[in-house]
């Protein structure tokens, strides 16, 4: 019973998005991310997030430009009006924090975003929030204060220009900007 | 009824297009009529100028859009006059009853050196007595504005209440350039959409113009510093100030009624809070204290109070807060989301954003007894401000993936679009 609830559960974003296929304002790219083990970011030693990314991926530069590293994904959603923080953000956010921590002159702008729908100053308040949120949670996992800066731009920066749910997904959101690294 | 919604669309269209093919950056659009509108003619009217010289302007065709875009009259097409009189003296009573027209205004345009004199009449067709009759004096430039005059006179004599033809609105409109460039720019534009002027063009976001009381600044939410800031510009001289821009959200600036003091929000505390701020001493007062997020307030008209959008009871919700005690009171419990208060110039309702079912819609709702009517019928609408005298609500919606605006009459039975050519339009704010 457990696993019929789960798997319908599973396919009715699918099936949501697939209705809105044919709309000619909804975005192409699905905002789920891909999935990750949860471990294997945080499990990793700091200094090995810090330096180069695997040898078995063959990927040679700064670690926050590795693409197969949870450090490239520097984009966490949220449910409307909400701004917890999902399973999937806190394993981005505290790749981040490792970095960050390891990296004490390295600073970042959290810019917190919402959707189209309600109104706009409320918005700009649920923006901060969700920046907010995932500030905090960078500062318990040991960044300082000064490493971090939260812009809320509400509504008025979405990244999907389409007006259902397929773009607004992807508009509630906080952005991790490196501004030095 | 639908053909004849159609037909009232298709008058509207010609009649705008007609009259401002210049500068026609706005169009308005009836999109629903109204059963039992007044008819009345307003007669093309006569021109006494120098030998083989135009008239700078038709000042009965935007008489006759405005009396129209208020719902509340029916003006009856020009083809359809028997005979084209400019003054009392002319008028055959026995023409217009025979179209039925309860009303009648004639006029003449007479150049009188650099400048010229508008005169007009009102008539009462049945009584064949005169109502009002004027003689104003006007400019080329300011031809436009006489006309919106003479529209509140008519609509003023014949409603028993003030027009609101001879105001303006503030704007926001978004252009988005196919190289990922955004264009903002704060608008200014009359109350019909014609004349609009830039204030402010910007590549970082504008939000939340709110006019002085005086109709003479705005104060508005940049982000040209890259976060937020409030200013506020006088709008002839273009002279601006930077009034907040502290760490966090400075934001939702709204003019106390009596033009001395700011109510506005900041997050310095750590969350969204609502403040006044004393423009003349420059203290800063702050309003509520919660961790919620506490925004939009709005004013009552004799400044004892605000009204704000509070999460603070799970969702967004509209409370009252009186400024002596500082003791907030909820005032919406009807939907799990009501916001962006906007008070009618009596004090006596507000609108607002309501969530119905999915929908983003613009409703009133009286402040005795708490009653809501939705007043719009899509699903994104947002930002509502009163007109002057309290007959429309404008507000901003979406129509096809643009961003319009729109208003619609108090009672809900008449509705305009105001379309932009370019680019997305929103945060309308109707000048006192």
């Amino acid at each position: 019973m457990n696993m019929v609830k789960k798997l319908f559960v599973a396919t009715v974003p699918l099936l949501v998005l697939a209705g809105c296929a044919s709309t000619p304002e909804s975005v192409t790219q699905a905002p789920v991310e891909e999935t990750v083990p949860a471990q294997a970011a945080v499990d990793q030693p700091v200094a090995a997030v810090a330096t180069a990314a695997p040898a078995n991926t063959g990927f040679s530069g700064h670690v926050l430009d590795d693409p197969s590293s949870l450090l490239a994904k520097r984009v966490v959603y949220f449910d409307f009006d909400k701004s917890d923080i999902s399973r999937e953000a806190r394993d981005i956010i505290a790749s981040h924090a490792k970095y960050l921590a390891d990296h004490s002159s390295a600073r970042i702008t959290l810019e917190g975003h919402a959707d189209e729908r309600g109104s706009r100053e409320y918005n700009m308040g649920l923006g901060e929030r969700r920046g907010n949120a995932v500030s905090k949670f960078l500062m318990l996992q040991g960044v300082a204060a000064r490493q971090v800066e939260v812009i809320s731009y509400g509504e008025e920066r979405p990244a999907a220009f389409g007006h259902d749910e397929s773009s607004w997904q992807l508009n509630r959101r906080a952005e991790i900007l490196y501004k030095s690294r | 009824m639908k053909i004849l919604l159609l037909r009232l669309i298709g008058a509207a269209m010609l009649w705008l297009g007609g009259a401002t093919l210049a500068q026609a950056a706005l169009t308005i659009e009836i999109t629903q009529g109204v059963e039992g509108a007044l008819p009345v003619a307003v007669v093309p009217f006569g021109w006494q100028g120098p030998e083989g010289s135009q008239p700078p302007g038709d000042v009965a065709a935007v008489i006759t859009a405005d009396l129209q875009r208020s719902g509340r009259f029916s003006p009856l097409p020009v083809t359809d006059m028997l005979s084209r009189p400019h003054e009392g003296g002319q008028v055959n009573f026995r023409d217009w009853r025979l179209l039925n027209v309860e009303n009648l205004v004639v006029g003449r345009v007479v150049a009188s050196g650099d400048s010229y004199i508008v005169q007009f009449q009102l008539f009462d067709v049945f009584r064949a007595t005169p109502l009002i009759g004027y003689s104003i004096r006007s400019t080329a430039a300011g031809l436009r504005l006489t006309a919106h005059q003479i529209s509140d006179l008519i609509y003023e004599t014949l409603m028993g209440g003030p027009g609101a033809f001879a105001t303006r609105i503030a704007y926001v409109t978004e252009v988005r350039s196919d190289d990922g460039g955004r264009h903002y720019s704060l608008q200014v534009a009359d109350a019909d959409g014609h004349n609009p002027q830039p204030v402010l063009n910007s590549s970082e976001p504008l939000m939340s113009p709110s006019w002085s009381p005086d109709g003479k600044r705005l104060a508005y939410v940049s982000f040209e510093s890259k976060r937020p800031a409030i200013y506020i510009q006088e709008i002839d001289t273009g002279r601006r100030e930077l009034i907040t821009s502290y760490p966090g959200l400075n934001g939702a600036p709204r003019w106390s009624p009596d033009g001395k003091s700011l109510a506005l929000v900041l997050s310095r505390s750590g969350s969204a809070d609502v403040y006044v701020l004393d423009l003349e001493r420059r203290n800063l007062r702050q309003i509520t204290h919660s961790y919620s997020i506490d925004t939009e307030p709005v004013w009552y008209p004799d400044g004892s109070a605000l009204i704000f959008t509070s999460d603070r009871g799970g969702t967004p919700q509209l409370y009252r807060v009186l400024l002596a005690d500082g003791i907030a009171k909820r005032l919406t419990f009807e939907g799990r989301y009501n916001s962006r208060a906007s008070f009618s110039p009596d004090g006596k309702r507000i609108a607002m954003v309501h969530e119905d079912q999915g929908a983003f819609r613009i409703a009133v709702m009286e402040l005795d007894s708490g009653a809501i009517q939705i007043l719009t019928d899509s699903k994104l609408d947002e930002s509502p401000s009163f007109a002057p005298n309290g007959s429309m609500v404008i507000y901003a919606t979406e129509d096809k993936g643009r961003g319009v605006l729109s208003a619609v009459s108090v009672d809900g039975r008449v509705k305009q679009r105001l379309a932009l050519q370019k680019g997305h339009a929103r945060e309308p704010a109707w000048s006192p």
